[in-house]
This record gives C-alpha cells, structure tokens and sequence, in this order.
C-alpha cells in the first residue's frame, strides 16, 4: 500500500479498497520501523492522524469524494500547526507551539488531507543539506551516507523512501526543486505570490514560496490544487484565478517550444549529468517539443545577488527571535541586551547566525547602496533575460544541480562551496518564476534531476510537460533498495 | 575589503548576537568568504537599472479602516518564556 501516489489512493478510496484509517495505520508503522534510518521526521502526530483519517473516512461515507479526502501527507516543520511543535528546524523554536494553523495547512486539512507529522529541514530554511538542523542530519534513501538536498529533506526523505505519498516544502532558492532531484521525486516551486506565506516562518519574504514534493507530476497537481490560491492575509499573495492543474496534464506536446540555455551547461556541470539531461531532451523532442538554444546572461551574477537579498531579509525576519515573547530565553539575564544576545546566540546554529551577520552587514549605514540595491537592481537583469527569453519559448529546461547528492559532511568546512549548489535554481526564485524539477535518470546510483521553467503562473505547463514525459519514462518510478 | 575582528563584533552587537571569543576567528573568516562571492556582484554595470523588490511588481494593498482581529492575548502569552499579569517579563530595563 505504501507504493501508492496520491492519484491512485484517490481512486483506491473512491472504490473501498481500503480506508484512510487502515492507508494510515500502515504509513505510521513503516514510519516507525524505516524512518531511525533517515530522521526525516521532526515530529510525528499518530493521534491527529488517525482522528483525520476517521473524519475523512465518514465525510466519504456521507457521499463526499475529493482527490485529496484521506490522503497522508507531511508538513515541513516551518508550517505553524496549532497544537503541535513548529520547530523550523532550530532549537531556538524547540518549544514553539503555534498559536494559529499556516493557511496550507489549514486549506489541506479543510480538503481532507491527513497529516501524518512535521518533517525535517535545514534551520529556517538555510541550507542545501538539511544538515544543519538542530534535530540532525537527514539521510538520502538512495545511499544513508549522503544527503538529501535541503531545506526541505526531511519532506524529500519521508516521499523517496515511500514513507508517504507526498508532502509540502518551501523553496527560496531551490529547496524542494534540489531535494527532489537528489531524491528521484517531482517537486514543484510555484510563482511568487502563488500559495500563501501565512504560518510559514519567513527566511526570505521576497524569494519564499510553498509548493509540493511528491513521485510524479500528477500527484504534484493534485497537492498543488489543494495549495494554491490567493490569501488576504499574506500581503503578497496574488489574486489570480487557480486553473484545475489535474485538467491540464494531458495536452499535446507538440510545437512546444523549449529553450535550452548555454549558461545551464558551463563548466561545473557533471558532464554525466549533461549526459541525462540532453537525453530527457531527446525523450521530449520524441513528443513533438522543438528545441531552441537561448541565452541568460546574467545568470552568473544570480549567487551573489542571492546571497545579498537572503541574508539581508533574514536578519530582519529573525530579529523577532529576542526571546521575549517566544522562543528560547537564556537563563538568568543579567539585562536586557544580555537577554537578546545569549538567547539567540544560543538559539541559533552557526549558519543561521553567519547569514544573519552577513544580512545585518550588508544592510548597516554606508552599505545599503553597494549591496542590497545592486542586488536588486541585478535582481531586474535576470527577469529581464526570463522576459526576452520568454518571447521566444514556452518553458526553459537545463539540469536542476550541477552535481549528485554529495556526502554528508563534505562541504561543511566551506559554506560557499555548498551555496555553489544552487546555481541553476536560484534564478527562478530571483525572477520570481515557476520551477519543477523531475527524475531524469542515475549517477553512481545517485538521482539526476531536469528542471523546468516557465513564464508567471504557468504552473499548469510544467505540469503537463512533466506528466507527458513520465507518460514514456520510467525513472519516477525507482524505489530506493531497503525501501 | 576584509572584515576585522572588530568588525564582526560591531555586526554581531546590530544583530543582538553574543558571539563568543573563541569563534570569532573562524566567524570572520567565513564572512570574508561569504562577502568575497557577494562582492563579485560590483563588477556587474547597472546604470540605469531600476531595483526589483517584488518579481510582479506588485505595490502593497489596502484593506478598510475596521477591526478586523478579536483579542488572543492569552493564546499568544501562553507561549511565552515569562509573563505576569498579562505583561510579557523581561529584566529591569531602568533603576
């Protein structure tokens, strides 16, 4: 039963093959034999999960149906969920209890989702690994010494390893677009403003999206549907109209331009990646799709200019952490300043506090100009190079990472050769576009993601891309061994 | 430029972080090769460019002048480290 994607759970529980009672009961046991392997959960909810799994079996007694009534996901541990732990990963928030539920959660759990537990992350969202969570390393169930990718590893983890369906993520410069990849799994980054910020503890506000990590692109339709949409309580959302993505996955392939961007395939491509990804070109020229070479200049400066904006709206979103109101308080302040620093110097792991030094620089008098505005004034160019390029294609495609998942440990030593990671995924989140990452084969036994990109709330395209590839291949469809 | 130690220690107190001594050597090494990659930004030429805070531009909304949010101090201060009387406690803040 654990095999099952969301899409045919939907159909078995239309059908009474099983219940959401019995689906759930067999996940929390292969949680609780698999999951010492891989930590990718923070918390476990066994409780609320058996009552929602009940609700949801009597709302479909009553006649109701619903792709998503009765279905086990997990939340990352950033999405607040009233009555249990929202910990972000972080010991600063290892005795936070939100007082409200994350718009996600609360429209996923008014669609009868089920949600099974808080799963692991990189502290706040910070990092590439999810290594440097307060409740430990994940584990990557293609190979226990490696990592998952981050900062949504533990969703990634727990979806890889059949321990559920799917789950949410969040992404503000690739955090579940990386994470699939290196797990063999679709995960989908929507459009800025596409699924409400409300509940989701904020690391960057002006790069932070929710989205869904799942097997296949029909499953990230379905958990996307129940996502999406505008909020009046998130001053960004975007009142748009959400298409019914589960529709759409069947369109023609045919004339579908896709461009193809040199900067994708620099030097720090593992050329046994190149090797995939321009065979997942040739699978989509099979359907009809026409290939055409274009260029984003200013895709090289998109690192730096991240590593400006992120930290700079870190600092400033964390300084809420003072360990006056909630949170982690030091013991016995000796003042008030003494209160602020020793609670978050204590509550913060090293990497937190390096990007939040690093944003309190670049924001200090006499900075302003030379780091945060250039930042955004770079931040312009590289939209500018999706809009041209955008006249010309209907999605971009180059690989999701430039490398496998690496070993846990590898890259502790020099943060900046983990930031490097990223460099093929943070431009959609500078840009603010959609991105989807899908499996495109193995390194060394090790999965290689493709991604794609398309213009403002084009979700639906990628989406259809996606399932019409995985219609003719079958790479989603490796289990890990063990698993 | 490189940061000196006395740098760091002048953004760690904007910041409200105690670092210790011992780590500040490693800490500011790790920022000079943080703001090393940042600074490779300056060599972009962006005359004329307008900054970009919100990919679809979007300006903030407006909502009507009227209460919307009911009381939940209790809710809020039943997570608190310290409170009495409804008041959030932190040190003697003056003598």
């Amino acid at each position: 039963m654990h095999q099952l994607t969301l899409a045919e759970i939907a159909r078995g529980l239309a059908d009474k093959k099983f219940s959401s009672e019995e689906l759930t009961k067999t996940l929390l046991a292969r949680i609780a034999q698999l999951d010492p392997q891989l930590n990718s959960f923070i918390t476990l909810t066994e409780d609320l999960a058996l009552e929602q799994a009940k609700a949801a079996d009597a709302r479909r007694a009553n006649g109701e149906s619903g792709a998503l009534l009765g279905a086990p996901i997990g939340h990352k541990d950033l999405f607040c969920t009233v009555g249990v732990r929202t910990s972000c990963g972080s010991k600063m928030l290892d005795n936070f209890k939100a007082p409200y539920d994350a718009t996600v959660v609360s429209k996923l759990a008014a669609a009868g989702a089920v949600s099974l537990g808080k799963t692991n992350m990189d502290e706040f969202a910070m990092g590439s690994a999810n290594e440097s969570s307060y409740y430990g390393a994940v584990k990557n169930p293609w190979n226990l010494e490696h990592v998952p990718g981050g900062s949504s590893g533990g969703s990634a983890a727990a979806v890889a390893a059949r321990l559920l369906p799917a789950a949410t993520g969040t992404d503000t410069g690739g955090s579940i677009r990386q994470p699939a990849a290196l797990t063999n799994l679709t995960g989908l980054k929507p459009t800025y403003g596409r699924v409400s910020r409300w509940g989701m503890i904020a690391y960057a506000s002006s790069l932070d999206q929710g989205g869904p990590l799942a097997r296949t692109a029909e499953d990230c339709a379905i958990l996307l549907q129940g996502m999406a949409g505008f909020d009046p309580q998130d001053s960004t959302s975007i009142d748009e109209p959400v298409p019914d993505y589960s529709a759409n996955l069947n369109g023609s392939l045919q004339g579908l331009r896709i461009g193809v961007p040199a900067e994708f395939f620099s030097d720090g491509l593992d050329p046994r990646i190149a090797e995939l990804i321009h065979a997942s070109i040739k699978a989509l020229e099979k359907l009809g799709a026409v290939i055409k070479p274009i260029s984003l200049p200013n895709m090289q400066h998109a690192i730096p200019a991240y590593y400006v904006i992120a930290p700079a709206e870190a600092s400033s979103n964390l300084s809420r952490f003072d360990g006056v109101r909630f949170g982690h308080r030091c013991e016995d302040p000796k003042d008030l300043t003494d209160l602020y620093k020793r609670s978050r110097a204590e509550g913060f792991g090293p990497e937190v506090q390096r990007r939040i030094l690093v944003g309190a620089y670049a924001l200090s008098a006499g900075y302003y100009d030379a780091y945060y505005l250039q930042a955004q004034k770079i931040r312009r160019l590289i939209k500018n190079d999706f809009v041209s390029a955008f006249k010309e294609v209907d999605i971009i495609l180059g690989p999701t990472t430039p490398n496998p998942a690496w070993k846990i440990g590898a890259k502790n030593s020099d943060p900046v050769s983990a930031y490097l990671e990223d460099v093929y995924t943070i431009t959609a989140n500078l840009a603010g576009l959609p991105g989807l990452s899908m499996p495109a084969g193995f390194v060394d036994g090790l999965p290689v993601g493709v991604q794609l990109l398309a213009p403002y709330f084009q979700e639906s395209r990628l989406l259809n891309v996606a399932h019409q590839y995985q219609l003719h291949t079958d790479w989603h469809t490796r289990t890990p061994a063990g698993f | 430029m490189a940061l000196e130690r006395s740098d760091v220690e002048k953004i760690a107190h904007l910041a409200r972080l105690g670092l210790n001594d011992a780590d500040l050597p490693r800490t500011t090494e790790a920022l000079n090769s943080i703001l090393g990659l940042i600074d490779q930004m300056q060599a972009v030429d962006t005359r004329d460019i307008e900054p970009l805070a919100h990919p679809l531009e979007a300006s903030q909304r407006l909502r009507a002048d009227v209460v919307t949010e009911s009381n939940h101090r209790e809710a809020y201060q039943s997570i608190a480290p310290a409170v009495e009387n409804g008041l959030y406690l932190v040190p003697k803040v003056i003598e």
